[in-house]
């Protein structure tokens, strides 16, 4: 197999670390009996766990009934359905003869049901995306008979959490699980059952977050709009997900921690901080969806775009960061180009990115030092930002010639090219007199997508086309011009909806603040909104381009993991 | 793998490397790009002379001010008060002018007619529409079609006291009847069929006839013998072909059956003497003033 873009390492790589995960198909051969008796079991856990998810299931009842609100009810109902099956799961289990677990080796399936979960997430946002996009472009298509489900209002949030939570989380957490295992040369910690965990229970917060809003269920906060019991569980999630990852790290054979492995640290770490302190709110029943916020005003302002902006630094930023340097190196078959340039722009982005959130409440109530400190500290963020650009562009040095045969190199040098766009347009935005022009305009949102779609969305893309075949054990994705196709529909597809959002972004900056030479303003509000219209096509057209090429995407990983002969599982045996 | 004596070097850049490797990626040991690192003190520097300079530090009482005395209220502030400055006489000449003999001062009346543009942009366009247009329910400010009267005094009390209000006791006040349990489902028909006969458009002459002396009876109190409508009472002329509910039949039945209530807010109390002249001056000029 010579074929470029298989994922394979170049030869001159061998194979390395001192961890070498033994017949890694065994794990997949099926169950095998421990000694000679099957043993029957029924253990102690499983009384705990059939208690527990009786009391989960009767809670979820009580609560159905009870409930004030559909959003309430609803996940009342789902959770009790949820619960209710895990025990039926568990009580009709406790008879079997007692599955061999495999206890060496990497655990890959949860990674595979990862990667299918990013992909068919990644869909449905952007599908969701567009609709909102052509609900702005044409008002009609708030469609009386969706109300109040389908209205631009409740759809906007269902998408941002879509791409950033289900579609980015999953992409994150699997390639965590990915990327902690192979460069610490060490098998998930908690074991299998705990990164099965980690996974359902993640997409049970998707599920609970994107059907509460469509009832209404928010806080009104962006990007934290889910509810108190949400938010709760996410946490329950979220600090499993942090034992598993940590745990792995403990237990690595590897000496040293790779740097992709501090950048997602920091990353799980971070996002467990912001999501505990900007969710800080009191129930107002135990029966009822509705929660109030501990700050308000301006703290609580201050509060949320610290969040805010932290959920871009460190989940879209930090995270991601974690999958190119792993992801980037492995596919360009190529060494990292500076280990100094990836400490010095770790620790200066981690420390610089918390401090920088203000810049989102320019000319607001926020006093002006706050603002003042948010500004300065982007300003400095913008080098340490910079710092992760060049270093994944460098490790290209040698492999450039990649650049022409292999698509996923490219989609990664597009991501990294965007990512470096859009970490340096931030900082230039956080000044406050370019603010006072951008500010509330559709420029934020050019910015915002040159960033998910360039970067994220890229990054992603590369990620899943690099794992599929090695998960499922392909030489390589079924096809490659597909991937071209993804790639110049991705590519065109930002590119329609950046430049159409900096022009109408800027002219209605500018036709807000027009005045006369009597110092009255020119134009009205609606004068704006209408004159905005053609550019809010090209965006919907845009984001059509994005989806078609995420399906053709998803179609191609569909063929891979179905497609051709199998060939012996190479998962985590590096190829030669 | 790495000593000072046995190094690992990349054998395409000649770049040794760190000596390590974590799943076969290695990393090579560049220095940091000199443009990237005086970059990053430039920022820095940068940074330290902006928090110097502009209010940044939070201390016990406040913040630091900075050395150039600067704050976003004050640019504000400053940005209103220059406007206000110049426009200072002017305004005032405007606040105390009668708009009848608004012509024959052009200087002042360009003034009122851009100063009002910018009020009614503000304030009156989410109703009227941003040029003054209408919408259903939301009359027209360019035809010379009036429900309360098109002269600078009415146009000036209208905006200043506003119409059907509860905020306002000197608002303009009126109520039309409604017919649903007052009228049978025919004499609805009649009536309809009646006022699209006077307003010119295809009709049932039979029925019309017929809505004829239910109209004198019934509406010709308010909208008039003819139907021409009255100024005094917001009563619409229903002779034209000038809707403001709209003059099919179905919208007509809906007006005759259950009456419309429009209901426009007081502005007297929310913009200055001088703001409710110039935007009376502008609505008077948009195309019907009287």
């Amino acid at each position: 197999m010579t074929k470029i873009g298989s994922g394979r390492l170049d030869p001159h790589q061998g194979p390395t670390g001192t961890f070498t995960p033994k017949q890694q198909h065994e794990v997949a051969a099926g169950p095998v009996f421990i000694g000679a008796a099957p043993r029957r079991g029924f253990s102690m856990g499983n009384y705990i766990k059939l208690i527990a998810l009786g009391l989960i299931t009767l809670f979820a009842a009580i609560a159905a009934n009870w409930g004030r609100d559909a959003a309430y009810i609803v996940h009342a109902v789902i959770i009790m359905v949820v619960a209710g099956f895990m025990f039926l799961r568990v009580l009709r289990a406790t008879d079997n003869p007692v599955k061999a677990v495999a206890t060496d080796g990497y655990i890959d399936d949860v990674i595979r049901a990862g990667v299918i979960a990013t992909g068919f997430w990644g869909v449905v946002g952007f599908l969701v995306g567009v609709i909102i996009a052509f609900q702005l472009a044409f008002p009609q298509l708030n469609f009386e008979f969706l109300q109040p489900y389908g209205n631009f209002g409740r759809l906007r949030p269902l998408h941002t959490s879509a791409v950033i939570f289900a579609f980015g989380g999953n992409a994150l957490i699997m390639s965590s699980f990915y990327i902690v295992q192979r460069t610490c040369g060490a098998r998930l910690w908690g074991g299998a059952s705990l990164s099965w965990f980690v996974f359902w229970g993640y997409q049970l917060f998707i599920v609970l977050a994107a059907t509460g809003y469509l009832l209404g269920s928010t806080q009104s906060k962006e990007y934290a709009e889910p509810e108190w019991y949400v938010d709760i569980w996410l946490t329950v999630v979220w600090l499993a997900f942090l034992a598993v990852y940590l745990g792995t790290i403990f237990k690595r054979t590897e000496k040293h921690i790779y740097v992709a492995n501090w950048f997602l640290l920091s990353f799980i770490i971070t996002v467990a901080m912001l999501h505990l302190i900007n969710n800080i709110s009191i129930p107002v029943s135990i029966w009822g969806s509705k929660s109030v916020q501990i700050f308000s005003g301006v703290q609580d302002a201050m509060t949320q775009w610290w969040y805010g902006h932290n959920a871009v630094g460190f989940f879209l930023t930090a995270g991601f960061l974690g999958m190119m340097y792993y992801f980037v190196p492995k596919q360009a078959g190529r060494p990292v180009y500076s280990y100094k340039l990836s400490i010095i722009h770790f620790w200066a982005l981690i420390f610089l990115y918390i401090w920088a959130g203000p810049h989102h409440l320019h000319y607001t109530a926020l006093p002006d030092w706050a603002s003042t400190l948010g500004m300065v500290f982007s300003i400095i963020l913008w080098m340490p930002s910079w710092g992760g650009m060049i270093n994944g562009l460098m490790t290209l040095q040698g492999a450039w010639d990649k650049l022409r045969t292999d698509p996923i190199i490219r989609m990664m040098v597009i991501s990294l090219a965007f990512y470096g766009m859009s970490t340096f347009e931030g900082p230039m935005m956080s000044i406050r007199a370019v603010n006072s022009l951008s500010h509330y305009t559709d420029w934020t949102i050019g910015h915002v997508h040159s960033g998910a779609l360039g970067w994220n969305g890229m990054i992603t893309f590369s990620a899943l086309y690099f794992l599929t075949p090695k998960l499922w054990g392909r030489a390589s994705m079924y096809s490659m011009s597909a991937i071209n196709w993804h790639f110049w529909l991705a590519t065109i597809g930002i590119i329609l909806y950046a430049a159409s959002m900096w022009v109408t972004g800027i002219m209605e900056g500018l036709m807000w603040r027009e005045v006369d030479a009597n110092g009255f303003l020119v134009n009205s509000f609606a004068d704006t909104v209408s004159a905005k219209f053609p550019m809010y096509v090209v965006r919907g057209l845009g984001g059509v381009l994005y989806l078609t090429g995420a399906l053709i995407m998803t179609w191609n990983m569909w063929m891979t993991i179905r497609g051709g002969a199998k060939q012996k599982a190479l998962v985590g045996i590096p190829a030669e | 793998m790495s000593s000072e004596n046995q190094k690992d070097i990349d054998d395409v850049t000649g770049i040794d490397t760190t000596g390590h490797a974590w799943d076969g990626i290695k990393e090579l040991n560049n220095p940091l790009p000199r443009w990237w690192l005086w970059s990053f003190y430039l920022t820095i520097i940068w940074g330290i002379g902006y928090v110097i300079a502009y209010p940044a530090w939070p201390v016990i009482n406040g913040a630091t001010a900075g050395v150039l005395g600067y704050s976003t209220r004050g640019e504000v502030a400053q940005d209103i008060a220059r406007f206000e400055e110049a426009n200072a006489q002017i305004s005032a000449q405007l606040a105390a002018a009668d708009l009848s003999t608004l012509a024959e001062n052009p200087e002042l009346q360009r003034f009122a007619t851009s100063a009002g543009g910018a009020v009614f942009r503000n304030n009156c366009s989410q109703c009227h529409g941003s040029g003054a247009a209408g919408f259903i329910g939301y009359p027209n400010l360019l035809d010379d079609d009036w429900l309360w009267g098109g002269d600078f005094d009415n146009i000036e009390y209208t905006i200043r006291h506003g119409i059907r209000n509860e905020e306002d006791w000197d608002a303009r006040y009126s109520e039309m009847t409604a017919y649903d349990e007052i009228f049978t489902d025919e004499e609805v028909d009649a009536t309809v069929q009646y006022v699209r006969q006077i307003s010119g458009q295809e009709h049932d002459a039979t029925l019309a006839a017929a809505g004829e002396e239910l109209f004198v009876n019934n509406c010709a109190a308010c909208h008039g013998e003819n139907g021409n409508g009255d100024y005094g009472l917001g009563a619409p002329n229903l002779t034209d072909a000038i809707w403001l509910y709209g003059g099919d039949v179905a919208s007509l039945e809906e007006t005759v059956r259950y009456a419309r209530f429009g209901v426009m807010p007081p502005w007297g109390s929310r913009l200055s003497e001088a703001e409710i002249k110039a935007v009376t001056a502008y609505v008077h000029q948009l195309g019907g003033g009287e």
